[in-house]
Order: C-alpha cells, then structure tokens, then sequence
C-alpha cells in the first residue's frame, strides 16, 4: 500500500525525505502520466508519495540585486506572466505545454525530469541558472549543467529536493529562443534553439548560443561563445561558415519517434545561421 | 485514506478518499459529475478540463491531494452562471458544437481565459484554446464563438 504525504512546510518535507524514500509530486502532469495505471484505479505510484504542492514558502517568485529567485513549486504561468523573470525565460516557456498544464506544471519539474527535449534548459543554460538543493543539514547551490547528469539523471541524493531556482539577472540587447515541434502547444521538441547576445557600442560584449534535443546534455560551449566576444556585429557575419563548422560536431541527434537526425541536425544549424544573421 | 476536503462548485465537500487519485477519477466516480471527460488521459486533449482556483487544469494529471483546501469548478458548477449563458449560446450561434465531447473543456478554456484576458486577440484566443482537441469543427468555429462570447458578454468578464 503506498502511503501519500502532505507537508506543509521544507522542514516538514525534509524531515519526511530523511526518514523515507519518496516519489516527489509536485503540479503532478509528468509525473502522474508516467505512473498511469487505469481510469478509476490508483495512481500507479511505485513508493510512497510526497505531495509538495501545498508548501506556501516554495510557490514564492522574488529579487535581489542580482538574482531572480523562483520557487519550485511555483506555476510555469505564474512564471511567464512575472515580469521580473528574464524575457527569455518568460517566451520559453509561454511555448511549453498548454494553459492547463502551465497553471500546474512546475519549472523544477521540467528540470528534475531531466528528458533532453525539456524546453526550459535551453535557457536556463543561457542564463547560467544554479538549482538551490535543501536537505535536513545542508543546501547546496548547483549550476544548471552540472545538475543535469544525463538522460533523466540529475544530481539529488534521495534526501534532498530543489527548492529554488536561481536565475542571475542579465540585460540582453536581444534574446531569442525557437522550438521545433509538430504543434504549437503540447509537443514535445523535434529540437529547440536559443540565444542570447549584448552589443557595446558596435562590439558583442556577450554572446551565448544553445541547442536543446541534439544530444544527450543541451549544447552550449562558453569557449565557442568567447570566440565571439569583442568582434564587431558585421565581423562575425562574415565568419558564419566558420561558426557553424565549430557547432557542427556538437549536434548529434538521434532518431526516435518524433524527428530523425538529419532533420534535427540540419535545422539546428539553420537556426543558428538565422540567429548570427539577425544580430545587429 | 484521508479525510478530504475542498471546495467543488460552491460547496465544501468532505469526504475520506486514498491520496493517490487523480482529480478526474473522484469527480467522476464519487460526485457522479461526467461533464469532465476521459480523452487523452495525457493532458493533451482538455477533454477533462476543470477549474482549479478559476483557471483551466487538466484533471487527468492533478492529483486529489493538490486540490486539497482549494477551489474545484467543474462544467456542471460553472453552468449555472450568467458567464456560461453566453458562452453557451455562442457556441450553439456560431456551430461551435458538433459531437460535444470536447465542449465542457472548450468552455472551461473559454471561461478561464476570459477571466485573465477579457478582450483577447484572435492569437490569445487560440492559444488560449490551444490544449483542447476538438475532432469535429475545425476550430474556427469555436474561435468565433470565443469572439461573439466577449463582445455579447462585454462587462461580464
């Protein structure tokens, strides 16, 4: 018989994850789908359960001087319609999922899972976003990339849970993210794309570039980006076969259901070309 | 079980109930309330769309403990409302209704979308409607209905 907890506070959930091993059940539209048993049955959960939903503190979205700091469990809508989170973030994820799934879905959720196709890490790549990670005696903060250990993969030890994501406020001069997928809302991504570039006078003073659905972690490569840094909008355009010839070896596609890998891989590279061609 | 408890179409209800239910499933089998539909029982089609603290969730992938103190309306809660009068008669006006099977989530959709957005764009209003399937009308037809809604509707929303 599995058994269902309700806490009502981080402590009392981390009081809970100390003593058990629990399945996490945040806004629930991943994880319900994945334990699906039959209409009218139980949720075919395969431990005990813990519903954080009802965690007050954890729903908080707020700011200091230099970070944006998101609860986990709160709203993806709550989240996009907050204009204190990075524009980035906010068009990302008004192309995930539909209203109903965002009104419940968590961005923790998108991170935990962890599928390479998660439309959020593309950007929270870019923004360089930490996880804040809570256990009875510790919290650790993680950056995005090193949380992310593989294809559902992610570093947390069963006594632990994400409590906040945190996102560094960075000003862009022009931010821009595209998902590749069959229909507008509830699609899972063929691929996605995003960037992210600062002009200082006529000079890139940043620049961050980044695939999801091409491989097995999203593909960002800082060392790539600092190539760019400092050239002038009109010199990296005329280094646009150059660039893509740098990213061409990092997207590895595979095939599955919804894409192939020439498909995926060909239209990364066109997206990239858009993005270097649209900088100015 | 656990004693539940919240509020569904205006009453509070409280009933003892496992934990580990879907919302759909409860609404269905314990209130008899058959407006909310099995589709997908994904989240990809809204045919069990209901309103969760007045706006639109898909109940075949939220949990009974998530709505625990919370505020449940479902399309027979929100049918004695003037809001889905007019509604209502927009989609019999315009032939947004043709089998039926997703129009309770076509007009949960509607209702929560108004409730943000009184005066959407022909853009909001898809993407507004953009997780219910709807087989039947090519949905051009319910985007009418969504349009005559508002403007028959003006101060209700």
């Amino acid at each position: 018989m599995v058994e269902a907890f309700i806490p009502k506070t981080i402590n009392e959930c981390l009081s809970l994850l100390t003593e058990k091993d629990l399945q996490i059940v945040a806004g629930g539209t991943d994880v319900l789908i994945q334990s699906k048993s039959h209409t009218s049955m139980l949720i075919g959960f395969k431990k005990d359960v813990l519903y954080i939903n009802q965690i007050e503190e954890m729903k908080k979205i707020y700011e200091d001087d230099m970070y944006i700091y998101i609860g986990s469990t709160a709203s993806l809508e709550s989240i996009k319609d907050n204009t204190i989170v990075p524009i980035l973030l906010r068009n990302t994820i008004l192309e995930m999922a539909s209203p109903a799934i965002r009104h419940t879905g968590t961005l923790a959720g998108n991170i935990a899972n962890a599928s390479p196709a998660g439309d959020s890490l593309v950007s929270l790549y870019i923004l360089d976003a930490l996880v804040e990670i809570k256990s009875l005696n510790n919290t650790r903060l993680v950056f995005i990339k090193d949380f992310i250990k593989g294809v559902r993969r992610i570093d947390l030890s069963s006594d632990e849970i994400i409590t906040k994501i945190i996102v560094p406020k960075l000003v862009f001069t022009n931010c821009y993210f595209k998902k590749v997928g069959p229909r507008l809302t509830d699609a899972i991504s063929k691929l996605s794309f995003g960037g992210a570039y600062s002009v200082d006078g006529k000079r890139i003073s940043d620049i961050r570039i980044a695939f999801g659905a091409v491989n097995i972690f999203v593909v960002r490569n800082r060392l790539l980006e600092e190539r760019l840094i400092g050239k002038t909008v009109s010199e990296i355009k005329l280094m646009i076969e150059e660039i893509i010839s740098w990213y061409e070896p990092l997207i590895k596609p595979i095939d599955d259901q919804r894409s192939n890998k020439e498909y995926r891989k060909e239209v990364a590279l066109n997206l990239l070309r858009s993005f270097i061609e649209s900088l100015n | 079980m656990a004693k539940i408890s919240f509020k569904l179409n205006d009453q509070i209800v409280e009933f003892e109930s496992d934990l580990n239910r879907r919302l759909l499933d409860v609404l269905r089998d314990d209130f008899n309330l058959t407006g909310p539909k099995e589709g997908c029982g994904e989240g990809e089609c809204g045919a069990c769309a209901v309103l969760l603290n007045h706006e639109i969730v898909n109940s075949c992938c939220t949990p009974l403990a998530n709505v625990i103190g919370q505020e449940v309306i479902t399309i027979e809660g929100f049918s004695k409302t003037k809001r889905y009068e007019v509604i209502k008669n927009a989609f019999a006006n315009t032939g947004g209704v043709q089998c039926g099977f997703c129009t309770p989530g076509m007009i949960i959709a509607t209702e929560s979308l108004l409730n943000k957005n009184p005066h959407p764009t022909d853009f909001e209003i898809r993407i507004g409607l953009s997780g219910n399937l709807c087989r039947c009308t090519g949905y051009n037809l319910i985007v009418e209905a969504v349009k005559e809604a508002f403007k028959v509707g003006e101060g209700l929303w």
